[in-house]
C-alpha cells in the first residue's frame, strides 16, 4: 500500500528558525488524521509543507509518491487545502473563483462547480462577489474550491475557525465523507472536541517535531484564532 | 496545455479588471490628465507640442503601465490569492503569458483612448498608420513581458510601489527610445526609417517574453 504523506527526518526553516525539527510521519490512504499541538508547534508549517507551499530544508518528503524537494508542482495537483485564507479573489462572484481553481484541475464542465457549491450551501450565493460574503460563507467557499478540484490529499488549518452551525456541519460532512471518496485528510485544530470525532488518527506536533501523544503534556486551553507558526 | 493555462489566468485578470474597473476609473483617467498636463504645460507653441507628441504619449504609456503592472500584482495580495494560485499547480510560463496578456490588453486600450487625445489636444497628423500600430503592439508586448517580470520581482516586497518604477524604467528605456522614434518616423511619414526601430521593439520582446517564459516560475515560487 502506497503511502500518501511520508516524511523523514524533515526539516524546515524559517528564516534561521527551525519551525520542523526532524519530523517523521507516514499518513495511510483513507486516513484522516487530527495534528494537534501548542501555538508555535510547527503545525501550520507542517501543512504548509505538504500543501507544497514552503520548501523544506533538509530530510524526505512525500506527497503520494511526489518528492517535495524537487516535484512540488505534481504534488499539489494532488492536494488542496482550506487554510487561515481563502485564496480566492474579492471581484469574481462564489462561482467564479470555483471555476477558475476547477478549470486550473482540468475540470471543464460546470457540473462540478455547482456540486461544489451546492455541498457546501453556498447555491443561494453563488453569484455574490468574495468581499459581498460573510466571513462564514468565505470558508465554506473555500472548501468548495478545494473540493471542486478532488484532491487526494486534503490539507485542513483551523477549519472549524468562524464557522456557524451550518458550516459546521458541511464541513464535518465533507471530512466524514473522505475516505469514502478516495481521499485522505490531514487536519489541524485547536477544537478538540470536534476534531477527534472526526479523525481516525491523531498525531501530537511540539517544538517542530511528531512526539508521542502519551509523553505530551495534556493541551492546554489555547487562544482561539491565534495563528499557528 | 500551456495556453489553455494563461487564457484562464488573462481571463481571470481581465474579468477582475472589468469589475473592479481600476483600469478604467483610475489608470486610464490618470494617463490622460498626463497628456493633459503636457499640453498646459506646452501650450503657448502647439508646434512643439506636435513634435514631441511621440514622446509624451510614450511617457504617459509607461506611467500608466507601472500603474497596471502594480495592479496585477496587487489583487494576488488579497486573501493569499498568490498562493492559491501555487496551490492550483499552474505552471510559472502560464502564469506569466497570462499575466502579461492582460496587461498588455489593457495598455492597448489604454493607447487607443490616449492616441486619440494626444492628436485631438496635440494637433497630430498620422500619415503613416501601418507603422504607428505594429509599433505599438510591439512595444507594448515588450512593455507587459518586462513590467509581468519585475512586477513578480517587486510583489513580494513592502517597498514594492516605490521600487517598481526603479527597477522597470532603466530598463524600459530602449522602449521608450525605439517607440519614440518610429513614431515620430511613421507620424513624419517615413515608414522607412522606423524600420529599425520596430526590429529592436520586437526584438526586446521576445527576450523579455522568454525571459520571462523561462525565470518566472522560480521567481513566482520564491518571492512568498
Amino acid at each position: 500500500m502506497s503511502l500518501v504523506v511520508r516524511l523523514r527526518s524533515l526539516v524546515c526553516l524559517l528564516g534561521r528558525f527551525p519551525a520542523l525539527a526532524g519530523v517523521d510521519l507516514d499518513v495511510a490512504p483513507g486516513e484522516i488524521v487530527l495534528v494537534t499541538g501548542p501555538n508555535g508547534a510547527g503545525k501550520t508549517t507542517l501543512v504548509r509543507v505538504l500543501a507544497g507551499l514552503l520548501a523544506p530544508h533538509s530530510g524526505e518528503a512525500e506527497v503520494r509518491g511526489h518528492d517535495l524537494f524537487t516535484d512540488r508542482r505534481a504534488a499539489r495537483r494532488r492536494t488542496a487545502l482550506v487554510g487561515h485564507e481563502t485564496y480566492c479573489y474579492d471581484d469574481l462572484t462564489a462561482t467564479e473563483n470555483v471555476r477558475f481553481f476547477a478549470r486550473a484541475a482540468g475540470v471543464r464542465d460546470d457540473g462540478p462547480v455547482r456540486d461544489a457549491l451546492e455541498r457546501v450551501a453556498l447555491g443561494p450565493a453563488a453569484d455574490v462577489v468574495h468581499r459581498g460574503l460573510s466571513a462564514g460563507q468565505r470558508r465554506r467557499l473555500a472548501l468548495a474550491v478545494a473540493l471542486v478540484r478532488d484532491p487526494e490529499l486534503l490539507l485542513l488549518d483551523e477549519p472549524h475557525a468562524g464557522l456557524d452551525a451550518t458550516g459546521r456541519a458541511v464541513l464535518d460532512d465533507a471530512v466524514r465523507a473522505a475516505p469514502g471518496e478516495g481521499r485522505t485528510v490531514v487536519m489541524v485544530s485547536h477544537e478538540l472536541q470536534i476534531a477527534r470525532t472526526l479523525a481516525t488518527r491523531e498525531v501530537r506536533v511540539d517544538g517542530g517535531q511528531v512526539v508521542p501523544i502519551e509523553a505530551a503534556p495534556a493541551p492546554g486551553p489555547t487562544a482561539a484564532g491565534e495563528s499557528g507558526r | 496545455m500551456i495556453w489553455q493555462e494563461a487564457a484562464l489566468v488573462a481571463s481571470k485578470d481581465l474579468r477582475i479588471e472589468a469589475r473592479a474597473r481600476v483600469a478604467i476609473g483610475q489608470i486610464l483617467p490618470f494617463g490622460l490628465i498626463v497628456i493633459l498636463l503636457f499640453a498646459f504645460a506646452l501650450d503657448p507653441d502647439r508646434g512643439v507640442l506636435a513634435r514631441v507628441a511621440p514622446g509624451l504619449f510614450w511617457v504617459a504609456v509607461l506611467l500608466s503601465m507601472l500603474l497596471a503592472v502594480g495592479r496585477a500584482f496587487a489583487i494576488e495580495t488579497h486573501h493569499a490569492a498568490r498562493d492559491g494560485l501555487r496551490l492550483a499547480g499552474l505552471d510559472g510560463a502560464s502564469i506569466f503569458l497570462g499575466k502579461a496578456a492582460a496587461i498588455a490588453l489593457q495598455l492597448l486600450l489604454l493607447e487607443v483612448v490616449l492616441g486619440i487625445g494626444v492628436i485631438v489636444l496635440y494637433g497630430v497628423d498620422v500619415h503613416g498608420w501601418p507603422i504607428v500600430l505594429i509599433t505599438a503592439l510591439a512595444a507594448t508586448i515588450g512593455m507587459a513581458a518586462t513590467g509581468t517580470l519585475y512586477g513578480v520581482l517587486a510583489a513580494g516586497l513592502r517597498v514594492r510601489e516605490t521600487l517598481l518604477p526603479l527597477l522597470m524604467l532603466p530598463v524600459l528605456a530602449p522602449v521608450m527610445l525605439g517607440a519614440t522614434r518610429a513614431f515620430e518616423d511613421g507620424l513624419g511619414g517615413v515608414p522607412g526609417d522606423a524600420w529599425p526601430w520596430v526590429a529592436m521593439l520586437t526584438l526586446f520582446a521576445a527576450l523579455y517574453t522568454a525571459i520571462g517564459v523561462l525565470a518566472f516560475g522560480a521567481l513566482w515560487e520564491e518571492g512568498t
